[in-house]
């Protein structure tokens, strides 16, 4: 495997990342030369129209998908290696709690099959129930919760081992907007408080410039960057912010590189 | 309680219908049965009425329809004449001790249930161990799946003589044997489909996720395959029990086996006498309505069991 090895502080980095899927109508070139480094602590929110390459760009990172060209490390190991060193928490779009577990049981899912111990499991359990403010919620099924709270018991899942990295792919996609503003200020506060990097795929861009450090915008037909933000805004961010200039200012640039990778259309 | 209702309202149904085939079922043997006492029949002689069509003896002698609803032996037993020859055969025995007597349908239902038992766990055992293996190998999706298929086209009436003979010949004594693997043979079919499709349910995300945890196949399966197929398997359970157990019934009818539901069947076609077909077959209904209820109960209790109750 190839490793990038250039950045000392980069927990992923990818250089001229290339990935073409072969499907029954030719091959598609679902990302095009991704150069992009992510350091510890990011906040990094990847933003585009369908196809842009942004999830499969997490897949790549995740190693769940293979790049057939360029150079990806992660915490500066190849991404397959990262995987099988249980280097990040991954949470889909949909909260896929196992139905015949409880909300405690779901999270010591990957508990379970890293080998943690017993007490061990217990403790985390109970740390990560807290962190994501499911107290008192262990012992319910997931159908007794809300979407919302699925979703939170799905982070929770993620944050239960000893992962850095964070990697979300539109985990409140599906949730209505009064929930969401609700989670992303949750996410924002459990991100400073662990302290992980988290790289978050989303549709929406109030949502991405709310939360991050720093916004890669993308565009599809190839799937590849047009642009990279990085944050002016403070690190205290009440929901407020949304109403400052500064704040509608990032928003129209996210917009004008949303609208430049559509130019051809 | 509340399925209860449409329940009774089909069983009445079926009932009245059966009550009304009685009459056109029996006149012959009604109006022969007649003139032999001495009654004016018209046409006179059965010979004679053998080309007359049944609605117009019943219109021609409406006297004689009632005859038809208490004979002796008749073609179409009433529900009321099942009923208490299935009494006389089962519970009236068991109250005088006689509950093993060669002539108790208790005697016979558990000779068939005994192989219908054994025949179940072989066909469970076979579908379960056949779905995992085409799950998890191409090959054995590729080269099994089709044989199952073609295996249930085979008239299994056809294949049980030769599962008998078979079997004798490689020195299998007694009939349990035999009759197991003929009710294993439709038993595993609906058991492979439902777990192949059970284990088959958990979706692309789900196995990602456990891709990023790096789990390994094993624990894959323990962890999500299996109990993800639970409420497959179930349903499978369910008419699988029921195969089995019309698996050994046909088993015991071509093969000159004299206990067992389906020899009662035989026998009582051979000698002509119809309540003994019937009270056989109503004895084989509730059998099968009883093994799947009980399934039914140990589904609700295991989903519940498992925080997924339906």
């Amino acid at each position: 495997m190839t490793s990038g090895g250039t950045a000392g502080g980069a927990v992923i980095s990818a250089s001229d990342l290339n990935l073409v899927f072969q499907t029954n109508d030719g091959s598609v070139q679902a990302l095009k030369d991704v150069t992009l480094s992510v350091d510890k602590g990011d906040f990094v929110s990847f933003i585009g129209p369908s196809g842009c390459g942004k999830t499969t760009f997490l897949r790549c990172v995740a190693a769940l998908e293979q790049p057939t060209g360029g150079a990806l490390s992660v915490n500066g190991m190849s991404a397959d290696e990262a995987r099988r060193n249980r280097a990040y928490g991954y949470v889909f779009q949909a909260a896929g709690l196992y139905p015949w577990r409880t909300i405690s049981k779901n999270i010591k899912l990957p508990l379970e099959i890293m080998g943690y111990s017993k007490s061990d499991q217990d403790a985390r359990v109970k740390k990560v129930l807290q962190l994501v403010d499911l107290e008192g919620f262990g012992e319910k099924y997931p159908w007794q919760l809300s979407g919302g709270m699925q979703q939170r018991a799905s982070i929770a899942r993620a944050l239960a081992f000893d992962a850095d990295l964070l990697l979300m792919d539109e985990p409140f996609g599906a949730l209505d907007e009064i929930v969401r503003d609700h989670l992303n200020e949750q996410l924002l506060a459990l991100w400073k408080r662990t302290e992980k990097t988290i790289c978050f795929v989303t549709h929406s861009i109030p949502e991405a410039v709310y939360l991050s450090t720093k916004i890669v915008v993308m565009s599809p037909r190839p799937g590849r960057i047009t642009d990279v933000i990085d944050s002016p805004l403070p690190a205290e961010r009440p929901l407020e912010i949304r109403d400052t200039p500064e704040f509608l200012e990032i928003a129209h640039r996210v917009r004008e590189g949303l609208r430049a990778g559509h130019s051809y259309d | 309680m509340r399925s209860l209702l449409p329940i009774l309202t089909v069983l009445a149904a079926i009932l009245g219908l059966w009550y009304l085939a009685v009459a056109p079922m029996n006149i012959r043997v009604a109006l022969d049965q007649a003139e032999r006492g001495g009654a004016t029949i018209t046409p006179e002689g059965s010979l004679a009425r053998k080309d007359v069509s049944t609605w117009v003896l019943m219109v021609r002698n409406p006297d004689h329809i009632s005859a038809g609803y208490t004979l002796e032996r008749p073609r179409l037993p009433t529900p009321q004449q099942v009923g208490q020859e299935l009494w006389k055969t089962t519970g009236k025995m068991a109250m005088r001790g006689r509950a093993w007597s060669k002539r108790s349908l208790i005697y016979h239902g558990w000779i068939t249930l005994q192989s219908t038992f054994w025949g179940f766990l072989l066909g469970t055992t076979l579908g379960i161990l056949g779905a995992v293996a085409i799950v998890y190998s191409r090959v054995s999706d590729l080269s099994l799946m089709p044989w199952a298929i073609i295996s249930q086209t085979v008239p299994i009436v056809a294949l049980a003589p030769m599962i008998i003979v078979l079997s004798s010949q490689l020195g299998v004594d007694g009939r349990v044997v035999p009759k197991a693997i003929i009710s294993a043979y439709l038993c595993y079919f609906p058991v492979l489909v439902g777990m192949v499709k059970g284990l088959r349910s958990p979706g692309r995300d789900q196995l990602d996720l456990l891709r990023t945890y790096s789990a390994s196949g094993l624990q894959s399966f323990v962890k999500l395959r299996l109990p993800a197929s639970i409420p497959y398997l179930f349903t499978s359970l369910k008419v699988g029990i029921a195969a089995a157990l019309v698996g050994t019934i046909v088993g015991e009818l071509p093969t000159g086996a004299i206990s067992g539901l389906g020899a009662r069947i035989l026998i009582g076609d051979q000698f002509g006498t119809p309540l003994a077909i019937w009270s056989a077959l109503i004895a084989a209904a509730i059998l099968a309505g009883v093994l799947v209820t009980l399934l039914d109960i140990v589904q609700r209790l295991t989903l519940k069991r498992m925080g997924m109750a339906a």
